[in-house]
């Protein structure tokens, strides 16, 4: 491989590690904190590609549409939180597995109630429409740079958030005891409305950032979930850190098995993970 | 393969074979979790036919050790030896096939089955073929009477067809150790099973401790002091993770340190 | 439920399905046909998620590895030999089964659900990138898999009234078999595992052991239901092992209750049955279909199995009040 094309698969595998690492992260927290499974959490991926895909078409700029988008997401999700989620806490695995499938289907089947089943482009904005020149042949799109940029941006935001903040530490604290956060007079109900909010909308932002490169497309969301899945189990469920390692080794593995043997492509990601099991039953980094 | 053959055959060698009814012998077991020992080598014997105590505040140490000796969790250092041959890495379930049985202290049981059934699995257990799919489980009468001897050496006699779940507290504790008893355990490590038992019941459980160490060895947990002084026949006090005292209960008694060790965490 | 009553209402079924044919077109027994295979596919997934504990999201994987077995076994312009193509299609399935269940098994409670997943997808993508079983546009299966031994032909599947009377015969068989499974010493010992798994360690039972055998056997058995679903339809496609249908199935086990093999071919029944009929109404019905399933989950806990008990609860506190 020559060493151009080799710097162009380390930076695909890095946009896509980071995005991977935007869904994955609110998928971690909802089941470290709450301990829930959520299979509808992909649909917030296509949901939220789908927005960007409707606001772009309606302001005619993507930027315009995510800066418009999340907001919404993020209600979306608080809605969703207050009306179904919340319900779900004390619910054993199983109801949660069937409640969050069925939502699955509700989603798929309203997107395409609203949108229809077409693929649909979304247009790079003018201003990262442009290539960088890497030699005469090949060049590299600035707007790929920019998600990483993006991602990376978020993922140092988030560390500051869990870290640095008080929110952060309720988040840190509520993963460990509940009984602890309620004896410190935080209102969990409002805390887990929040994360899981979050989580959404996280997730939606990365169907938007996504939309030009993947176009929108009917069941998009489902094969992000079971990749998400891979990246929580990898990292270790509720370690937003071991997400960020796990969606970087996915990243990894998922471009250069489409470049070395791209016959089984699709495996290599699922290879990762099997071998990470037989290593560390629980994940890189296992929660305590 | 071999090294492990060797090393086996040297403990059976090495361990007292005078004292032939030592049954279990844990050998400076330590078990640190992050910085912290919460046990640091611990020494204990169990004799056949001996009620052995574990006494000790809150977090000395004691729930560690009998975990160790179970097999629910892997020590950091230590041996254990049972009937002189070194178990130390075998798992719970293989512990529990060759002798050594245990009680928990928050009650383990299956609250959805009948006492019956309860004892029943325990003692299928033993049963040389568990994978036959064709028999009924019902049909193997050798397992359901040593379910039902268990059932009432536990004085439960009579409550067969109890729902385990649905008893109380005091028949729940019998259940645990008839379920212990249903395997053919020559070992029995009791963890507390006086804990939260009326007067009567924490009395009828000595007379049943006291019937089952006849031909057994017994580990015993326990924060009664009363039951303590009146079943066992040598007591361990451990301290911080370390053995304070080891002895009979009258040295035990008389002991300053103990008295201090005791006083100084407010218990009596 | 009285079990003298529920026998007679297992055979009060049984006989309805052995008449059915003689009263509905060919179209609805071969719905029914299918139905009773989906509820095969549904004991066998009940075996893990309501006997033993394990709720596996990928239980899928097994019945597509059959129903490509049968395919693949299938000359283009033959049938391929009965005897060899079920043994061949179940110990497929068995074998990819015990493989998987190596893996997952090491992980409990939600770890185990992505794993089941993940590894069904896996198994999803050999099918579905790679021209082993055709890729993504599926195989057929020509010729109906033929059962002459030395001349004699005990049954014909190519008759439809035939294949729908084996499909009973199988259905009768699984139910019997997982039966008398759950009444060994081995059943037992998985039903303890689901109630109290750490208990039955400290027991003296290596529970990775039992769980690995009741996980190697449902897939077995759910390659019984891959292997009559794909001489049923002719055709196999990469969906057959897609998350969806993994998804279907434990709705199908959930609706008719858990830990109730008579209730996992109810569930199977009455899933395919809204279905149908939902997409009879809409091209939407998925739409109402998740409605169902949230609907299920938030006030039906139990499912339809325990709606008679449910009901009658209701009844007699009514009548008590009034």
């Amino acid at each position: 491989m020559d060493f151009t094309i080799f710097l162009i698969q380390i930076l695909n595998s890095l946009q896509y590690g980071l995005l991977l690492f935007l869904v994955a992260s609110g998928l971690t927290l909802v089941f470290g904190i709450m301990g829930i499974i959520n299979l509808a959490h992909g649909s917030f991926y296509m949901i939220g590609a789908y927005l960007a895909f409707a606001l772009t078409s309606l302001t005619g700029n993507l930027m315009l549409a995510i800066v418009l988008g999340l907001p919404l997401a993020f209600i979306f999700g608080a809605l969703l939180e207050w009306l179904l989620f919340a319900h779900l806490y004390k619910r054993d695995h199983l109801e949660q597995v069937l409640l969050t499938y069925g939502l699955i289907l509700i989603f798929e089947e309203l997107r395409s109630l609203a949108i229809g089943d077409d693929v649909h482009g979304v247009n790079i904005p003018a201003l990262f429409s442009a290539s960088i020149p890497l030699s005469d042949t090949l060049s590299y799109p600035v707007y790929r740079l920019l998600i990483s940029a993006v991602c990376i941006a978020l993922a140092v935001g988030l560390w500051w958030l869990m870290q640095r903040t008080r929110l952060g530490m309720m988040i840190r604290a509520g993963s460990h005891d509940r009984d602890m956060v309620q004896a410190l007079g935080i209102d969990i109900n409002l805390l887990y409305r929040t994360v899981f909010a979050l989580g959404v909308a996280l997730a939606a932002l990365a169907g938007m950032l996504a939309a030009p490169i993947s176009s929108v497309y009917p069941g998009m969301g489902g094969s992000v979930l079971i990749i998400s899945f891979v990246i929580v189990v990898i990292g270790g469920i509720g370690s937003v850190w071991g997400a960020l390692i796990a969606a970087l080794l996915i990243g990894f593995a998922d471009t250069f098995g489409k470049v070395l043997v791209p016959e089984f492509a699709g495996l290599a990601v699922y290879l990762v993970m099997a071998i990470v099991l037989l290593w560390r039953p629980e994940g890189i980094l296992k929660k305590g | 393969m071999a090294e492990a053959d060797l090393q086996i055959r040297g403990t059976a060698s090495a361990a007292p074979a005078a004292q032939g009814d030592v049954l279990l012998v844990a050998d400076k077991l330590t078990r640190r979790f992050g910085g912290l020992a919460a046990n640091q080598d611990v020494c204990l014997s169990l004799e056949r036919g001996m009620l052995h105590a574990l006494l000790g505040p809150n977090g000395a140490g004691k729930s560690t050790c009998i975990n160790m000796l179970s097999g629910d969790l892997p020590p950091s250092e230590g041996r254990i030896l049972l009937r002189g041959q070194d178990v130390t890495r075998l798992s719970a379930a293989q512990r529990s096939k060759i002798g050594i049985g245990r009680s928990y202290q928050r009650t383990n049981i299956f609250p959805g089955f009948t006492v019956l059934e309860n004892c029943r699995l325990a003692a299928q257990s033993r049963n040389p073929r568990p994978w036959k799919i064709f028999t009924d489980a019902l049909g193997l009468t050798d397992t359901l009477e040593r379910a039902r001897a268990a059932i009432v050496e536990a004085g439960l006699a009579g409550r067969e067809q109890r729902i385990a779940g649905t008893m109380s507290h005091g028949e729940q504790r019998q259940l645990e150790i008839a379920m212990v008893l249903a395997t053919d355990a020559e070992v029995l490590l009791l963890d507390e099973p006086l804990a939260g038992m009326g007067s009567e019941e924490s009395a009828q459980m000595v007379e049943l401790l006291k019937r089952l160490k006849q031909n057994r060895a017994i580990l015993l947990v326990e924060h009664d002091m009363d039951a303590v002084f009146a079943v066992a026949d040598t007591i361990t006090v451990m301290v911080n993770g370390v053995v304070l005292e080891s002895g009979p209960p009258e040295q035990i008694r008389n002991s300053a340190d103990v008295q201090t060790a005791y006083l100084g965490d407010g218990h009596v | 439920m009285n079990p003298r009553i529920a026998l007679v209402l297992k055979l009060a079924a049984l006989v309805g399905l052995i008449v059915f044919p003689s009263f509905g077109s060919s179209f609805y027994t071969e719905m029914v046909a299918k139905m009773l295979i989906l509820g095969i596919f549904a004991m066998s997934l009940d075996l893990l998620v309501g006997f033993t504990g394990l709720v596996s999201l990928g239980h899928a994987a097994y019945f597509g590895i059959a129903a490509y077995t049968v395919a693949l076994l299938t000359p283009k312009y033959d049938p391929a030999n009965f005897w060899i193509a079920l043994p061949a299609a179940v110990l497929a399935a068995a074998a990819a089964a015990f493989v998987i269940g190596l893996f997952v098994l090491r992980t409990k409670g939600i770890y185990f659900i992505m794993v089941t997943l993940a590894f069904a997808q896996m198994v999803y993508f050999i099918f579905h990138d790679t021209a082993l079983g055709g890729g993504s546009d599926g195989i057929y299966v020509n010729f109906k898999p033929d059962a002459t031994i030395a001349g004699w032909q005990p049954f014909n599947l190519d008759e439809p009234l035939q294949l729908y009377y084996f499909v009973v015969a199988a259905l009768v068989a699984v139910f019997v078999f997982l039966t008398l499974v759950l009444r060994s010493p081995f059943g037992k010992v998985l039903v303890g595992i689901r109630s109290n798994e750490h208990r039955m360690q400290s027991l003296g039972y290596a529970t990775f052991r039992y769980k690995l055998a009741a996980f190697t056997l449902a897939g077995g058995l759910a390659g019984v239901a891959g292997f009559l679903y794909a001489v049923l339809f002719g055709f196999v496609t990469p969906e057959y092992l897609s998350w969806h249908q993994s998804g279907n199935v434990l709705m199908m086990v959930i609706l008719g209750g858990m830990g109730n093999l008579a209730g996992a071919v109810i569930g199977a029944f009455a899933f395919i049955g809204l279905q149908e009929m939902f997409a009879d109404w809409t091209k939407h019905w998925q739409l109402l279909m998740g409605g169902v399933i949230v609907a299920a989950v938030l006030f039906m806990p139990g499912g339809l199995s325990a709606l008679p008990g449910r009901v009658l609860k209701k009844l007699n506190q009514e009548s008590k009040h009034g």
